[in-house]
């Protein structure tokens, strides 16, 4: 099992006016390789779950263990060693001021924190590394090594993102809508770079999208969580058979409401 | 011209200019590279002043140079843990470190307000009395400081193509993408605290020993000044390489060293000096701005203009 959780609780604001309850006995066991998405409306606890697994906050309730390993109290910058993460604003994952050479190298001191000290520069044979999987994006950006990340585009952004989160595999990558902010486009370049990436390395991977139809074609898995739940958690036939329409409407089922989200109504009509 | 502004005047102003470029590299990394406003920077000036001073009254006039950097580290260290550690605010963290080293620094200089050392070797003396003759005299401090003060942009920039010194450009640029590898954004703020303050202190010991003594208000308004130095630097180099962004804020300390030479030629008053340095910052700041404006302002006419001429037709 690469990832297990297990009955994770979290209230915002406990014993407020504001109190939210984000997450409420969610459970979820992943085997490696493994491929989910996961959909629901706004406030469902999607993104406070992947922030959860990331450590950016200790659970109230519940533990959390990857590929074996009890991460539950392990600092966030230490859990981010074994996991890549990609948000929705592709302007979140770079640093603007420092060349895409010097970005990549930042990714890349996760894999080197033992072969290499504090006091390393980038050697000539990591940079000819960094030259090779730039060349793999198909955008040019092995020749603009040199340039800082702030000048290229937010799908050149998301892009070199996603390159930095899994350039080390991950034990587990999360992408939180990642393609959400880019046009059509490239949107679809830099989700075809994340299916390809995802399956030469079978890394295991949870995928959140507001996009019906990639809930159900991209992966092997489809969740969908409401209300700090996980209501529904189809794969093999059953999940073969569902059509959009059957999504929406489990979810209703298992939400007991109407799934009101322009963005999904909307994308369910206009992707197929 | 030369009558205007001697050698002497251009060379004091260079000398005052190296030796504050110091803390305008400081700067430099707290405040570009971190993104923090580090405010400690006076009371650490000073404490690094009254260490060197101490030191060097001791007959070891270099260990004065170090022990001030290490005081510095301590003083970074101390601004650090408040604000990464305890949640103060940093602007916060700055000011209470600064009102703690007054007493401080009043301690390490047995609780005078003045520390004269004259009469023991100072780095400038040893240095010159390296060789003999006049020009040598004259330049030696120069000549001593250039070399000092390139050393430490040569570390600088080393320092800052260093993993290390990468992880912690990157906590200043973009939190979320240090949260997402697997920098720890304590560790590198702290750390880079710790450079930051260990250059101011050694800009006050240099200071000290140039001067030959220590005063307890000797840092009252570094931080305006090493900020207007920072800010004349970045507006003459622009975000380009670090290389020369450490090369512009040199520059920039010594820019503003000349631009108050001139203005204490034009026999401006002692007393009214705070004020002029009030002036000259704020016009420093605001240079960039209104150069904006004034393009912006040529552009609108050029284009009503080929409005009208196009209508014309």
């Amino acid at each position: 099992m690469m990832l297990r959780i297990e009955g994770l609780y979290k209230t915002f604001n406990e014993g407020t006016v504001n109190e939210k309850k984000a997450l409420e006995n969610v459970s979820l066991e992943m085997e490696a390789g493994d491929f989910a998405t996961i959909v629901g409306s706004n406030g469902a606890g999607k993104s406070t779950l992947f922030n959860a697994i990331c450590g950016s906050f200790i659970p109230d309730a519940g533990s959390i263990e990857l590929d074996g390993e009890d991460i539950t109290f392990v600092p966030e910058h230490t859990r981010s060693r074994s996991i890549g993460r990609l948000f929705q604003d592709p302007l979140m994952g770079t640093a603007p001021h420092m060349t895409i050479e010097e970005n990549l190298s930042i990714a890349y001191l996760r894999a080197s924190r033992s072969r290499h000290s504090y006091f390393s520069r980038i050697t000539a044979k990591e940079k000819e590394l960094f030259r090779e999987q730039l060349s793999l994006l198909c955008m040019g950006l092995e020749d603009r090594m040199d340039s800082p990340v702030g000048l290229l585009s937010g799908g050149q952004r998301q892009a070199l993102t996603l390159l930095m989160a899994t350039m080390v595999t991950p034990k587990l990558l999360l992408l939180d809508e990642h393609t959400a902010a880019l046009d059509p486009a490239t949107a679809e370049k830099v989700l075809d770079l994340t299916k390809n990436i995802v399956s030469a390395r079978s890394i295991t991977c949870l995928m959140i999208t507001h996009n019906m139809n990639q809930a159900l074609t991209l992966g092997k898995r489809t969740l969908m969580m409401d209300g700090g739940h996980i209501v529904l958690d189809v794969s093999g036939e059953e999940r073969r058979g569902m059509t959009v329409e059957t999504l929406l409407e489990r979810f209703a089922a298992g939400a007991g409401e109407k799934f009101d989200n322009d963005r999904v109504l909307l994308s369910s009509r206009t992707e197929k | 011209m030369t009558g205007f502004l001697t050698a002497g005047i251009i060379r004091t102003a260079l000398e005052f200019g190296l030796i504050y470029s110091l803390v305008t590299l400081a700067l430099f990394i707290s405040f570009s590279v971190l993104n923090i406003c580090d405010l400690s920077t006076d009371g650490c000036y000073t404490l690094g002043c009254a260490v060197g001073a101490i030191v060097t009254i001791a007959g070891h006039p270099v260990l004065g140079l170090l022990a001030a950097m290490a005081a510095g580290v301590c003083s970074g260290f101390v601004t650090a843990f408040l604000q990464t550690k305890l949640g103060v605010q940093s602007i916060l963290a700055g000011i209470i470190v600064n009102t703690g080293l007054y007493t401080i620094n009043l301690a390490v200089m047995g609780f005078s307000a003045n520390l004269s050392i004259f009469g023991t070797p100072t780095v400038f003396s040893l240095f010159r009395d390296l060789f003999p003759g006049d020009w040598w005299k004259a330049w030696s401090n120069l000549i001593l400081l250039l070399l000092l003060v390139l050393l430490v942009c040569a570390l600088l920039n080393w320092f800052l193509q260093t993993r290390l010194g990468l992880s912690i450009r990157a906590t200043g640029d973009s939190p979320a993408m240090v949260r997402a590898s697997s920098i720890n954004p304590v560790f590198t703020t702290i750390v880079g605290l710790c450079v930051a303050n260990a250059l101011t202190a050694l800009a006050g010991s240099l200071v000290g020993q140039y001067n030959k003594q220590s005063d307890i208000n000797l840092g009252t308004g570094m931080v305006t000044v090493a900020l207007a130095s920072l800010i004349i630097g970045e507006s003459m180099t622009g975000h380009r390489s670090v290389k020369w962004r450490i090369l512009g804020a040199v520059a920039g300390s010594c820019l503003y060293r000349f631009i108050v030479s001139v203005a204490l030629r034009l026999n401006v008053p002692t007393e009214a000096f705070k004020l002029v340095s009030a002036v000259i910052v704020a016009f420093a700041i605001a240079a960039p701005q209104a150069k904006k404006a004034f393009a912006l302002q040529r552009r609108k006419r050029a284009m009503i203009a080929a409005r009208t001429k196009g209508g014309a037709q």
